[in-house]
């Protein structure tokens, strides 16, 4: 009988993850389309080296991070697919989803600055917090970069 | 002071490098807002709680590194790197590091 009642918990919190987890990530990704084509025009470049166009700004840091955890069919999927291998679809749009949004605090803040360009970017993930059998729960990243603002700005 | 991750501060002139400073900090994650995380492990999603820790916690290693670099008289500081490490089981390392320089 308890374990009848542990399987029926197990089952309504897969079937709670799958439909609330699914729900918000299409809601997150719309919103992150969004602000994407709204952030557009600010231009981001893995690169150190500034070119000669932007020579008479100012260089200021600007970041973003975010936690984003993964819901529990998710997790469990993942579980599953620990055992025969290959592509865990699960997490891949977890994290797609984290550096995005990251990225999207970062120009934000870069908006607010009146910046043109955003230099050397950086992008770093960490784990953060770990659930049964060391399974990774929520991810951070966070996006960092210099911010190249026109003396007209400020 | 002026921070940036790339190695000048555009439109000014380094005058003299004065080494690296750093600052970090280091944080428990599983104190109250551990309760509410939990729930939101089911569904998903941004833990707000905990991004809003994190950064304050960076803030507070980049302010422990901008008074070391005022420490030894410099105005800015170039080349910052962020990184993050899991210490023990609930516990993050926030570590900043860059160079202190001294710009006109």
């Amino acid at each position: 009988m308890d374990q009848l009642i542990n399987l029926g918990i197990f089952l309504s919190l897969v079937l709670i993850g799958y439909i609330f987890g699914r729900m918000a990530e299409r809601r997150h990704f719309k919103s992150i389309r969004e602000r994407e084509a709204n952030l557009a025009d600010i231009l981001t470049f893995s690169e150190r080296k500034i070119p000669t166009d932007f020579d008479n700004c100012r260089g200021q840091l600007v970041s973003g991070a975010v936690v984003v955890s993964v819901d529990y069919f998710k997790m469990v999927s993942a579980g599953l697919r620990n055992l025969v291998g290959g592509r865990v679809s699960a997490y891949e749009s977890l994290l797609e989803r984290a550096r995005r949004e990251a990225q999207l605090r970062m120009k934000e803040e870069a908006r607010r600055l009146g910046a043109k360009a955003v230099f050397n970017v950086r992008l770093e993930t960490s784990a953060i917090s770990q659930g049964q059998n060391n399974q990774t729960r929520s991810v951070e990243v966070y996006a960092y970069g210099t911010a190249l603002i026109a003396p007209a700005n400020g | 002071m002026e921070i940036t991750n790339i190695e000048t501060i555009p439109g000014k002139n380094i005058v003299k490098h004065l080494g690296m400073v750093q600052g970090n900090t280091v944080r428990a994650k599983h104190i109250g807002r551990d309760f509410m995380a939990g729930l939101k492990n089911i569904v998903g999603g941004e833990l707000v709680g905990y991004t809003e820790l994190l950064n304050e916690s960076r803030e507070e290693a980049t302010q422990r590194m901008i008074s070391q670099a005022q420490a030894i008289g410099a105005n800015a500081v170039v080349n910052v790197r962020f990184s993050t490490s899991s210490v023990t089981a609930g516990a993050a390392e926030l570590f900043v590091y860059g160079t202190a320089v001294l710009v006109e």
